[in-house]
């Protein structure tokens, strides 16, 4: 499996479980159907443009440090999102996002196969 | 008639320097001695380049020695890989004696207390070279018999070179041929050759060269005596230098899997472990996985139960 198809693959998956986790917070279980969809959508999103830098960069420090800023952007992105309650969960939000952008980064970087230009 | 100290001393350089009028070759200088032979550094006139040029230089009479460079230059010859080093020509010189010329090694030997070793992994991946150099002569019926630090040059690149094949058997071939070498009485170096090969039995076979490997591996695990050596190293050192042949490890490719299972953290067929030390061993190979994994988990926990009591 190539580096682009690991970070879509594993990026899907992870946000299909950071959606899940929504679940265990009740006022959130209305809309859980919806926080699962986005939630995986933006895994899948961070996951093919963290596969992607690391099929052009072999850097394993480099490949954590972008996934983390892409899952923290992402993340950002989904929390700045206007809520009917006015409220914005920005740390609840965005760091478990950018765990899960590092998760994808350093599997990305170790893992799948592919890298286009040479080692730094 | 009394001889000067004078001309003593310049008899002695003619025998030591030999002749090379009528060949290709110019004489340099003198690399090395060895226990039929010695080595020197040669200029070839015509490619203009600077080789190494092997010569007996010990009473011959018989011959032997000469079909016993001739051989060496043979088996070398045969063996066509990174890690040996390649025979560009034999000949005879003015005064008969049999000489050949390979490639210079610009290098160090394995036990030159100034060869830089590195670290651990470092150690054993030269180590690995030297196997691969090792297998591929016994799958091409060759076994070295005297394989010691002394006979592993490593090169300004890191580059392994397995030298002085003077003591290597061609094993049998479809006639049977079970050794062109030296005798078969006792080769080797005490120290570093099996115990079969002390006993001098008649087949000495590829897993002498296992033994002496393990017994080059522990040379280069107690260089680094400053650091502690894993007992599944230490299993994998025991297991390629046991007394009984049947005992070791099967070949020389066996020996080498297990020091590659070792550098990936994976399980060595010479340590035997239980499932605790398996799943261990396997958290510490996998160690950023799962913490990541647990962060991961740990956060949404914390935040999951905050929420629920804020």
């Amino acid at each position: 499996m190539n580096k682009v198809w690991l970070g879509l693959a594993l990026g899907g998956i992870l946000g299909i479980f950071d959606g899940l986790t929504a679940w265990f917070t009740p006022a959130a279980r209305a809309q859980l159907l919806g926080i699962v969809i986005g939630s995986t959508v933006k895994g899948l999103i961070a996951g093919v443009l963290i596969g992607y830098f690391a099929r052009k960069v072999n850097s394993l420090p480099l490949g954590i440090l972008f996934g983390l800023s892409v899952g923290l952007i992402l993340a950002f992105a989904v929390a700045a999102m206007p809520n009917p309650e006015g409220k914005h969960y920005y740390f609840e939000i965005m760091l478990p996002g950018g765990i899960v952008g590092t998760i994808v980064g350093y599997a990305t970087q170790r893992f799948g196969a592919g890298t286009d230009l040479a080692t730094r | 008639m009394r001889i000067s100290d004078t001309a003593i001393e310049r008899l002695r350089a003619a025998a030591e320097f030999p002749d090379l009028s009528g060949t290709r070759y110019r004489l340099m200088d003198k690399l090395g001695q060895g226990g039929m032979g010695a080595v020197y550094r040669v200029e070839d006139s015509v490619l203009e380049r600077q080789i190494a040029l092997k010569v007996i230089n010990i009473l011959d009479d018989q011959n032997q020695l000469a079909a016993r460079l001739l051989q060496e230059a043979r088996v070398i010859a045969r063996l066509e890989h990174p890690g040996i080093v390649p025979v560009h020509d034999v000949g005879t010189l003015p005064d008969g004696r049999v000489f050949y010329t390979m490639k210079l090694v610009q290098g160090r030997r394995l036990d030159d207390p100034e060869t830089a070793l590195g670290g651990e992994s470092e150690c054993l991946r030269s180590f690995l070279k030297i196997c691969e150099a090792v297998a591929f002569a016994h799958a091409h019926d060759i076994v070295h018999r005297d394989l010691k630090p002394s006979n592993i040059m490593i090169g300004p690149f890191g580059e392994v070179l397995v030298m002085d094949w003077g003591l290597a058997k061609v094993l049998g071939s479809s006639h049977h041929r079970d050794n062109a070498g030296p005798d078969d009485a006792v080769v080797g170096t005490p120290g570093f050759m099996a115990p079969e090969q002390e006993r001098g039995d008649s087949h000495v076979g590829p897993l002498a060269d296992v033994y002496s490997l393990g017994t080059i591996l522990k040379f280069l695990l107690k260089q680094r005596a400053a650091e502690p050596v894993s007992r599944r190293l230490t299993a994998i050192v025991r297991k390629a230098t046991e007394a009984a042949s049947a005992a070791r490890y099967a070949s020389v490719q066996e020996l080498a899997s297990d020091i590659t299972q070792y550098l990936q953290g994976g399980a060595v067929a010479a340590f035997p472990e239980g499932p605790g030390a398996r799943a261990w061993r396997w958290i510490v190979k996998n160690r950023a996985w799962i913490l990541l994994i647990l962060a991961y988990l740990v956060t949404r926990t914390l935040f999951i139960l905050w929420r629920r009591f804020s």
